[in-house]
């Protein structure tokens, strides 16, 4: 009956940090709402605050079509940062007709727009004749908000902040140190409890049982005098040693889901994922070449030329907006950029990145043969990267994987030339319309080690 | 520098001055007892200790077993990425720049395959046609780029120095000597830099004197005696019906080389009709062992000849001096024979003197030759011998200021090498353009280190309409700088070479066509050809005012030398020494001797008999061989090794140049001896006194199966006969027993195996045509290259264990033709041993030369007895070799009739045994990245290249259309100039190797053993007709 007892003590004890876990879970999801919500009202507010320049939605609409890829609105990007403009412009009718036609302005000798234009490298703006002087007064009116100053927002919901960029690893570790508190207080309990038991007992006298039956031979030794149970068991266990063994042997040099920490933190979710670039567009070898290619830093630099940081809704709970400029700054400083002046200083650091899919020298891969060729997403080997913060390598890369695909998967003939002949003769001597890699002689040795 | 008063300390007690615990340590490594008996002796803790030896033991094997497990972790591999790439780089794919390559002794049009910007190959550029030849050193130039002998930095005084403050120094010294300036180089033939050579010889009131390494002095001075101008004829011998060359090795170096294909060419039977050539020769060089008719002449008597054949031909008399009966035979039917054959034929000599060389002139003008081409000479040859003699005086005179010397080592090659050495002591600025520490360069003041060619600009003009360009295909890998360029600096022009270049290009070359064109294809012919108005006016004069009778009785009247003849060559594989430093050159095979790292003198059986000098076979198989010394009038050479060679005349001698290079070379590419200081007058033939000397020389061969034992590894046919007779008559189908009938081995009744379907896909074959191969080796060095063949030194190739995937076999008759051999096998007496047939003739041998590499049977034996499947056979034909499966054991090699399978017994790559291009970082740079390292423990061969297969399909994949005739490749197919190896798919309709399979001459290597190979051979024909 006493030990039932325990029993649910201990059943009750976990109930317990159940509840306490999602009373410490369930209001940050509650902040996070309400920080978002701030937001928005906040933005609203601002909009019409300057309502008098023109529609500030709809600016933002156009300013994001026509805009971004040149001007940011607090920061110099390719061109000049668009906040404050109207101040610093001698006119509403000067920035009109510097929209309309920049470099006949320039041309006109104006002397504002010549020193704009000198100061920005001579880089020349693209004219915009088809933006009416309202959709600019609406450009303006976004351009002209205010940036929306930190503090504000750290004193309007700082505990979400915080709550927010400690992410689940402050609650962590309060609902595990809470835990082992809540254990160690179970165990003395416990031994509490069992001691005024055996006081108690002893004072009223019941005997405690001890085990007094007559000495038989322990239960080990009758096993081990039991050759029929030892041969059994000896069996049994070199049948399971040599399955763990097997799998043992047969995972070293395979590095499934390798996720080294890179030199930058670049995130294929942000690129791939929320931006959808494509694949090869950086990667674009691998159209080409046997390799993929790890793209080099200019490439990275016809974006990040003028993203100097990301946006507010990039960051998440695990990385803080800070963090993502943070690696961008990195970048800049491994390709020699300087932000404020927006020239190259020559000065480059090259980035050793870390190699995550490592075929051994003993294989050929060529990425052509099967990007190009025979039109093999990059997902199918590489896994669902648009979805990866940190690549990892998702599949095995064993040859076993390679000659597993070369067998089932069908090879695309349909309008190569090339494969015209091949394919007659094939599927006249198997006596199938499709034919697998493997019927093309894809299993060959000779085809991949050389 | 003596007062040093730093003080070593190795203890603190020491630097404090503690003297007890000093005194201890001067005798004993710690200042207290180690307790180890105390411990041991304590019984009573061992035994309460629980943890027993065994348990240690137990615990360190535990932890080492799960240490290793642990490390089974592969390692984080790093990968750089370009920062900014360059634009037409994609990594992974190659590029190809067109260049030239002008050493001052290989001129030749090159085509440089680069990945991610590295040079790794270099291939002939298709695009020059007859214009150069490439050879096995031009192929094997781009592994010098990668040589750690080199020089990284431009010296001072044997110290290292900067560019700036080197140009101050020199420019400094040049404007305050007092002697005359001179500047001594190899030939450029480069317009450009003849330019700059001119700007600074008028700033500096220099002199401008060219040296040539090998002289082609006689020649120059020949032809400008005939038509005017210092150069060398050009030859195109495509349509050659008689050869006649009496001493010329025209396949090799002979004059400047480059006449290997049209050489070839000559030798097509195809269309019933080759080109007959005779060889008087005295050593047994490539050419005479391609020869129709080869007649063993001694040096003194090759001037006879000659002047016995221009009596013949230009006087009409038949007077032929005192020659032997058997020469003088030789000598009336050459004549009619190039009589008849009119203006194909040409008569070409290598004798050294400038009558001799007029003699053939004249010869072929009287023959009305169109074999030779006086009109377009070329230009790659402009040496002056008396000049540079006169500067040595000069120099010892101490009449020069400064020398500056480019692309030559005078100290090294010259025959008076030691005045040159104590003449350039005295002069006060010396100033060595060199990539390496050389000779020359390590007694020179200042080093202005320049760039290899393939890191350089320049330009080339090879004859008056044929121009070149040498772009770079690398950044510079040190801090070198171009000759131009420093002449450049050191004119005050600060324009840079390229620009200049390309200026001068553009004025006074290009005449409006397109620059980007010229570089792009790398050559460029002028349409029109640089005025020689002056030169043609010389003609007349010159023309009148020589004597070409009087020359011919100079020649009669020569001395008649009184020891051994010696006839001083340059080696395929060294040439005249400098790319010594290269291992693979070191390690191709001569493809005479079959020897390797090693230069010696090649002396006939009869002689050697007279002098008691011994060729011998020590248990290993390896050769060995007794050592004379040389004297020849002051000098005189000790312990050089001797080789009997079958086809050496008797009473003389042959020997090698380029070899015994000491400075600026590794180690273990300092082989041979140097022969340069019998190289008097820069004269091929000497006078030379021999005596046996003690000790034994060690050689090593890669071949030592000298005959065929009569048997058809190599099949040949006169011309005659393949003209007239019957295929089966001299290229029959070989038979086995089946059914006590004879059946044709191709027939599947008697095969074992289930027949292989060739007709699926691409099936490649290879076809080596027997009369095109000439025996150059370029196809070893390509296959190097291109499939990071290991070089294994010469302890290794003595033990036959030599890596190359593809061998020249070359074969001597054991009588004087093969055909006799075979008579001779057919009867010889029963229960007699083949020696006699063993052992080749060392009279007057036929020889015939066949590349071989792995065959790729489709029944193939390797294949069969792997215990771990490594090799299989693919459906296009390969026998592929896996080495990743190979374990070892070599059943494979052992079964392989053609022993083509090689054996890596040891680590060839980051092994400090094995010290060649593969364990230094540099070296390792020319490494193909398509192809396998391969470690060791492991068997390899001959791929068929199929990294370039595959390649080729894949970029008609991508393209999306079928792959035409002609695009396959192998490395060996595009490196034989001649085109003897033919590589394709036979499933091509109408492809060339489709074609060669039908052709008559086709057969295949030992075909009655049923492996059917996937390489071919054409059956060789020589012309016999023999009036």
């Amino acid at each position: 009956m006493k030990k039932q007892n325990f029993n649910f003590s201990i059943i009750k004890g976990l109930l317990i940090l159940v509840a306490i876990l999602f009373s410490y879970s369930q209001p940050t999801f509650a902040q996070d709402n309400e920080g978002e919500s701030t937001e928005e009202v906040e933005e609203s507010s601002d909009s019409d605050s300057s309502s008098d320049l023109g529609d500030a939605d709809r600016g933002k609409e156009l300013f994001q079509a026509n805009c971004a890829a040149c001007h940011q609105r607090y920061k110099r990007s390719t061109g000049p940062a668009l906040f404050g403009s109207l101040d610093r412009a001698p006119s509403r009718q000067w920035l009109y007709d510097w929209i309309h036609n920049s470099a006949e302005l320039i041309k006109s000798g104006d002397s504002y727009a010549n020193k704009i234009f000198e100061e920005y490298n001579q880089s020349p703006m693209t004219h915009f004749p088809q933006l009416s002087e309202d959709d600019i007064d609406d450009i303006l009116a976004y351009t002209e908000q205010p940036k929306p100053e930190p503090t504000v927002a750290d004193s309007s919901d700082g505990s979400s902040s915080s709550a927010q960029s400690g992410g689940g690893g402050v609650s962590n570790s309060v609902i595990l140190g809470l835990l082992a508190l809540m254990l160690l207080l179970l165990v003395i309990v416990l031994g509490l409890v069992n001691k005024t038991l055996s006081r108690f007992a002893e004072e009223k006298g019941i005997p405690i049982y001890k085990d007094d039956k007559p000495k038989q031979k322990p239960l080990w030794q009758m096993i081990v005098e039991n050759q029929f149970i030892v041969i059994m068991f000896s069996v049994a266990i070199m049948l399971v040693g040599s399955y763990w063994a097997y799998f043992f042997l047969m995972q070293v040099g395979v590095d499934q889901g390798y996720e080294p920490v890179q030199p930058i933190h670049y995130s294929h979710k942000i690129h791939a994922g929320d931006n959808e670039i494509d694949c090869k567009y950086c990667h674009y070898s691998a159209r080409q070449s046997e390799t993929a290619g790890i793209p080099s830093l200019n490439t990275c630099m016809n974006c990040h030329m003028a993203i100097s940081e990301v946006s507010e809704e990039t960051a998440t709970e695990e990385h803080s907006k800070e963090f993502y400029d943070g690696e961008i700054a990195k970048l800049y400083d491994a390709v020699g950029w300087d932000p404020e002046t927006f020239q190259y200083t020559g000065e480059t650091k090259p980035v050793k990145w870390v190699r995550i899919h490592n075929l051994p020298d003993l294989a050929y891969f060529n990425h052509a043969q099967h990007v190009e060729v025979g039109q093999i997403d990059c997902q199918q080997c590489h896994g669902t990267v648009e979805e990866m913060e940190v690549v990892r390598q998702e599949e095995k890369l064993t040859m076993g994987w390679c000659i597993e695909c070369h067998r089932t998967t069908d090879v695309k003939m349909e309008g190569n030339k090339y494969y015209e002949k091949i394919h007659k003769q094939l599927s006249k001597k198997y006596g199938v319309e499709k034919l697998t890699e493997a019927q093309m002689g894809g299993l060959e040795c000779g085809r991949c080690h050389y | 520098m003596s007062s040093n008063n730093k003080k070593y300390w190795s203890t603190i007690e020491e630097l404090e001055g503690n003297e007890a615990i000093n005194k201890v340590l001067q005798q004993r490594e710690f200042a207290e007892e180690i307790p180890i008996e105390d411990f041991l002796s304590d019984k009573k803790t061992l035994d309460s200790s629980k943890t027993t030896r065994r348990d240690f033991l137990k615990f360190v094997g535990f932890s080492t077993a799960a240490a290793s497990l642990a490390a089974c972790e592969g390692p984080v591999i790093k990968s750089v990425p370009y920062v900014v790439q360059p634009e037409n780089i994609v990594p992974g794919i190659a590029n190809y720049y067109a260049t030239t390559i002008a050493d001052g002794f290989d001129f030749s049009h090159v085509l440089v395959k680069t990945r991610e910007a590295r040079p790794i190959r270099i291939d002939k550029n298709k695009m020059s046609g007859n214009k150069s030849g490439t050879n096995a050193r031009v192929l094997a130039s781009v592994l010098s780029l990668y040589d750690f002998q080199r020089l990284q930095q431009p010296k001072v005084d044997g110290s290292e120095t900067s560019w700036s403050s080197l140009d101050e120094k020199i420019k400094d010294d040049l404007s305050k000597t007092s002697g005359e300036i001179v500047l001594l180089t190899q030939t450029f033939a480069s317009p450009t830099t003849d330019k700059i050579i001119r700007e600074f010889s008028e700033k500096y009131n220099a002199r401008h004197v060219v040296y040539d390494t090998i002289s082609e002095d006689a020649t120059l001075n020949a032809f400008q005696a005939k038509y005017g101008r210092r150069a060398l004829p050009s030859y195109n011998f495509a349509n050659a019906k008689t050869i006649v060359s009496i001493g010329a090795d025209i396949v090799g170096d002979w004059q400047g080389g480059g006449h290997n294909a049209s050489y070839a060419a000559s030798r097509n039977p195809e269309n019933g009709d080759m080109s007959r050539h005779i060889q008087f020769e005295a050593n047994m060089s490539l050419t005479g062992a391609n020869a129709d008719k080869r007649i063993l002449t001694k040096p003194s008597e090759q001037k006879q000849v000659l002047v016995a054949l221009y009596n013949n031909i230009v006087k009409g008399s038949t007077n032929s001096g005192d020659l032997s009966s058997q020469l003088e035979d030789a000598v009336v039917k050459a004549a009619s024979q190039l009589k008849s054959a009119g203006k194909n034929a040409i008569l070409v000599t290598g004798i050294q003197e400038t009558e001799a060389q007029l003699l053939a002139l004249a010869i072929n003008e009287a023959l009305g030759s169109k074999i030779i081409d006086t009109d377009n000479p070329r230009l790659t040859r402009q040496g002056n011998n008396e000049e540079v003699q006169q500067l040595v005086k000069d120099m010892n005179a101490g009449k020069i200021g400064a020398l500056l010397i480019a692309g030559v080592n005078p100290a090294y090659s010259l025959p008076n090498a030691q005045e040159f050495i104590e003449g350039l002591e005295k002069v006060d600025c010396s100033v060595s353009f060199s990539m390496k520490e050389d000779e020359t360069a390590e007694k020179c003041k200042y080093i202005a280190t320049t760039p290899h060619f393939l890191e350089s600009w320049g330009d080339v003009q090879f004859t008056d309409k044929d121009y070149s360009l040498i772009q770079p295909t690398i950044q510079t890998l040190f801090n070198t700088r171009q000759f131009q360029e420093s002449l450049l600096a050191w004119t005050e022009n600060d324009t840079k070479f390229y620009d200049f270049l390309k200026e001068n290009w553009e004025e006074n070359i290009l005449g409006g066509s397109s620059w980007n064109t010229a570089l792009h294809d790398g050559l460029f012919e002028s349409s029109v050809a640089e005025s020689s108005d002056e030169n043609n006016d010389n003609e007349e004069e010159e023309t009148e005012s020589i004597n070409v009778d009087s020359a011919a009785q100079k020649l009669l009247n020569a001395e008649k030398p009184k020891g051994f003849e010696l006839t001083l060559y340059t080696s395929t594989a060294i040439g005249d020494g400098q790319q010594a430093n290269n291992p693979w050159l070191q390690e191709l095979p001569d493809p005479i001797t079959r020897s390797t790292w090693d230069n010696f003198i090649s002396m006939s059986k009869a002689d050697a008999d007279k002098l008691g000098v011994k060729n011998w076979n020590v248990s290993n198989g390896a050769l060995n061989g007794s050592y004379v010394n040389l004297k020849a009038g002051d000098v005189s050479i000790e312990k050089v090794p001797v080789m009997i060679q079958p086809g050496q005349a008797p009473g003389t001698i042959g020997l090698a140049l380029g070899y015994g290079r000491k400075a600026g070379m590794q180690e273990e590419m300092q082989t041979g001896i140097n022969t340069y200081p019998l190289y008097k007058d820069f004269k091929n033939f000497q006078d030379v006194s021999l005596e046996l000397t003690k000790g034994e020389h060690e050689f090593a061969l890669v071949q030592l199966q000298n005959t065929m034992v009569g048997r058809n590894i190599i099949q040949e046919v006169s011309l005659e006969d393949f003209i007239n007779k019957p295929q089966d008559d001299w290229n029959p189908v070989p038979v086995t027993d089946h059914d006590h009938e004879n059946v044709s081995v191709r027939s599947d009744k008697v095969d074992l195996w289930t027949s292989f379907d060739d007709t699926l896909g691409h099936h490649f074959n290879m076809s080596i045509d027997l009369n095109a191969c000439t025996g150059c080796g370029a196809c070893v060095i390509a296959c190097h290259a291109e499939n990071n063949v290991p070089v294994v030194g010469k302890t290794e190739v003595r033990k036959f264990r030599d890596m190359h995937w593809l061998r020249i076999d070359r074969y001597y008759a054991s009588e004087d033709t093969f055909e006799e051999e075979k008579q001779a096998l057919k009867d010889l007496p029963a229960f007699k041993p083949y020696t006699s047939i063993e052992t080749p003739s060392y009279e007057n041998p036929e020889v015939a030369f066949q590349p071989v590499m792995c065959q790729h049977c489709n029944h193939a034996p390797c294949e069969t007895v792997c215990p771990v499947a490594a090799i299989t056979h693919g459906r296009q034909g390969q026998n592929q070799m896996v080495y990743n499966r190979c374990v070892g054991t070599r059943y494979c090699a052992n079964n392989c009739p053609y022993k083509v399978r090689r054996f890596n017994w040891f680590e060839y790559k980051e092994n400090d045994e094995f010290d060649y291009n593969m364990n230094n970082d540099l070296g390792r740079m020319v490494l193909n990245p398509d192809v396998t390292v391969r470690s060791r423990g492991v068997m390899e061969k001959c791929s068929l290249c199929i990294q370039m297969t595959q390649a080729t399909i894949l970029e008609a994949k991508k393209d999306g259309r079928a792959i035409e005739d002609g695009e396959f490749h192998t490395a060996c197919s595009i490196a034989c100039e001649p085109g003897a190896i033919t590589f394709g798919d036979v499933n091509i309709e109408g492809s060339e190797i489709s074609e060669k399979r039908k052709n008559k001459r086709m057969y295949r290597l030992l075909e009655s053993l049923g492996t059917k190979p996937n390489v071919m051979y054409q059956t060789k024909v020589k012309n016999l007709k023999d009036a």
